[in-house]
């Protein structure tokens, strides 16, 4: 039933910026796609533009973090397609940490947007690429996963959970054949960012979707992009915690 | 939602600050657009201030550039705003079909090309961008509103410089084609009458001619003529891009450099002319090439000049070239061509005549001489393009323009608090009702 010829990939968080450029560099290579989300107006938009950049086909289906009755349709879907099956998370919220602050129970749909939700979907995917012995997940997560700091440690204690979970996953699945990538990002040009204070080096989505794709074909484990974010993030986790927690980074 | 950023046209003189919005979705199009309504902004290729609006707010269509469906019987695509049109040429040619009208730059929007209902080289076959716009979707503080062609609000929206409100996507009738190649033929035409007689007799779909600025007497007007049809045939590689890697120094573009380059760039031709094939691209971009051509011109950033001026006036064209080889101030990019009648708004540049376009780089003295040509090119009858005047009044432009006041009227009766106003709108005056 393998066709290794076909490759299919499920963006989860298929309206960011981020995965609608990979969504794009996919399409380009003639990939399957299905596009997973919320608003579904704005996924079949992206589903029409990655058929005119020579998709072999590109379909949006409705994804909810939070609502668990969205993911069986997801598996099923992939399920049913034959070749390579391969899964990029780009889920996640990021609401300011004063709203979190103020009110304590923002923290439960932060984690299920950015570590629970997609991990319980990505755990029901995972036999079937075992299964098949191909295949890889892409994961992304944040460089704010790396050390909790006072301006969005709730966002960056769920990334954390990720990146964990990603890591036991690659664990898993590398006895079987198939991988998983971990991607932390830095400053990205996304809607995320857009206007916010303090950025610097901010690269485009296009950089980081082509960072993936090495990433994914020379079946690196954990990457930072752009890369010097692994040199920033070294530095920062090597700051004495009775410093750093004086710290306003 | 907003950025404070520092922004400017292509031509790099004119400059803005404010406050830009980036949405990434239709639906978040539709916030902005209800909750502050202001002027919408592409890739920032016209040249002057119709992309800016300095201390207020813009919307930046970059990231709506979705292809949202084509219809293979009717040739017709939907497209988002921020689309860039070289996007669609790259992904349609090999599939037989190409945007009916390109202009210079494939870096130019899908809704910026509505707003300044720009020409291609085939104007004098086809007419506008806008005439092939099949339909548009603006958005308004009360929603989405489609505009058809012969609603009034469709001619003031193409070449309406924005003031309609934000489009989000927009219906373009495309042209099938006969292979994804372009042969070209280009010769040596020596002087204006030469040229503007081949204009004339001319049946080839594509034409433009480069025009020497700088060349004097005998040779004044002289330049290379291109003709060109779609074929099919081997495609040859395309070459990769490349960037400036910073502003050029101020006498990158002196006059006897100037001088030198386009003596040497009209000689590249052989006598008797030549055919060659080259991919679609670089025919109808040939700068895109160089990504940011403009530093060529230094810090200081340059304008330029485009006027139409009617069939008759060959002698104002002639005294035009006169004045501006004779100043010495011209960079060598210069176009000359004859454009038919077609437009699609009431704004629109395009109507039938010659129309030249030439570069300068941003000194005193070039704007003054600019004010000379407009000053002619009003008197001729002709007109100057929005989307490259940077020193016109408002009383040439209640000339060149005949149903401005008409179209004010409607933009205002749209947008009664002027919230669409770029620093265009408000330099010359364009949505007074007097």
């Amino acid at each position: 039933m393998t066709d290794a010829t076909t490759e299919t990939w499920l963006i989860l968080g298929a309206t960011s910026s981020m995965a609608r450029a990979l969504a794009r560099k996919l399409a380009e290579r003639g990939a399957g796609l299905l596009l997973a989300g919320r608003d579904m107006d704005d996924l079949q938009a992206t589903a029409a533009d990655c058929s005119f950049h020579n998709a072999s086909w590109a379909e949006a289906i409705r994804f909810d973090a939070r609502d668990p009755e969205s993911f069986g349709p997801i598996v099923d879907r992939m399920q049913a397609e034959t070749g390579t099956l391969n899964v990029a998370v780009f889920v996640g919220s990021m609401p300011p940490q004063e709203e979190i602050d103020a009110q304590p129970e923002m923290i439960d749909g932060v984690v299920s947007d950015s570590f629970t939700g997609p991990a319980r979907l990505v755990h029901a995917l995972a036999p079937l690429l075992e299964a098949r012995g191909s295949g890889t997940i892409v994961g992304v997560g944040s460089v704010a996963g790396d050390r909790g700091r006072v301006g969005n440690y709730v966002y960056g204690a769920a990334k954390a959970g990720f990146h964990t979970y990603m890591s036991g996953l690659r664990n898993r699945l590398t006895r079987s054949g198939a991988h998983a990538v971990t991607v932390k990002p830095g400053f990205v040009d996304t809607a995320m960012t857009w206007g916010l204070d303090g950025m610097f080096l901010v690269a485009p989505p296009d950089a980081v979707a082509d960072a993936i794709l090495t990433a994914e074909r020379k079946r690196k484990n954990v990457i930072y992009t752009p890369f010097f974010w692994r040199y920033i993030m070294m530095i920062i986790r090597a700051v004495p915690e009775p410093i750093f927690k004086k710290l306003s980074i | 939602m907003w950025k404070t950023a520092e922004y400017t046209g292509w031509g790099r003189f004119y400059r803005a600050k404010g406050e830009l919005a980036r949405p990434e979705r239709a639906s978040a199009l539709d916030r902005i657009a209800g909750e502050a309504p202001c002027p919408a902004i592409g890739q920032r290729r016209s040249y002057s201030d119709g992309c800016l609006n300095t201390r207020g707010r813009a919307i930046a269509t970059d990231r709506l550039d979705r292809m949202l469906g084509f219809d293979e019987e009717t040739g017709v695509l939907d497209v988002e705003a921020g689309c860039r049109l070289s996007e669609i040429l790259r992904f349609f040619a090999p599939r037989g079909w190409l945007p009916t009208v390109l202009p210079g730059t494939g870096f130019a929007t899908v809704g910026g090309a509505i707003g300044m209902d720009v020409h291609g080289k085939n104007h004098h076959h086809v007419g506008s961008f806008g005439q092939h716009v099949t339909g548009l979707t603006l958005h308004h503080p009360d929603g989405r509103r489609e505009v058809l062609p012969g609603d009034p609000l469709f001619a003031a929206t193409i070449g309406g410089m924005g003031q309609t409100g934000p489009i989000g996507s927009a219906r373009l009738q495309m042209q099938p084609v006969k292979g994804p190649v372009m042969m070209v033929t280009e010769r040596r035409v020596p002087d204006l009458d030469s040229y503007l007689e081949l204009f004339d007799t001319t049946e080839a779909t594509y034409t433009v001619g480069w025009i020497d600025a700088t060349a004097t007497g005998g040779n004044l007007g002289r330049g290379i003529f291109e003709e060109g049809e779609t074929g099919a045939g081997l495609v040859p590689p395309a070459k990769r891009g490349k960037r400036i890697p910073m502003d050029a120094p101020n006498f990158a573009l002196s006059g006897p450099v100037v001088r030198g380059f386009n003596a040497a760039y009209y000689r590249r031709i052989p006598d008797r002319g030549r055919t060659v094939v080259k991919p679609l691209e670089d025919f109808f971009f040939p700068l895109d090439k160089i990504f940011d051509w403009n530093r060529l011109y230094g810090k200081r950033g340059f304008h330029q000049f485009q006027c139409v001026v009617p069939l008759a006036a060959r002698d104002v064209l002639r005294e035009m070239l006169t004045k501006v080889s004779a100043s010495g101030l011209a960079s060598p990019l210069a176009v000359l061509k004859r454009m038919g009648p077609g437009r699609a708004g009431m704004m629109s540049f395009p109507t039938e005549g010659y129309t030249l376009a030439v570069d300068f780089p941003a000194r005193d003295q070039a704007a003054e001489m600019i004010r000379r040509l407009i000053a002619m090119a009003t008197e001729a009858g002709g007109r100057v393009y929005l989307a490259k005047d940077a020193f016109a009044t408002a009383a040439q432009m209640d000339a060149m323009y005949p149903e401005r006041a008409d179209w004010a009227a409607l933009c205002n009766g749209l947008d009664p608090d002027h919230a669409y106003e770029t620093d265009l709108i408000r330099r010359l005056d364009l949505r007074a009702e007097r």
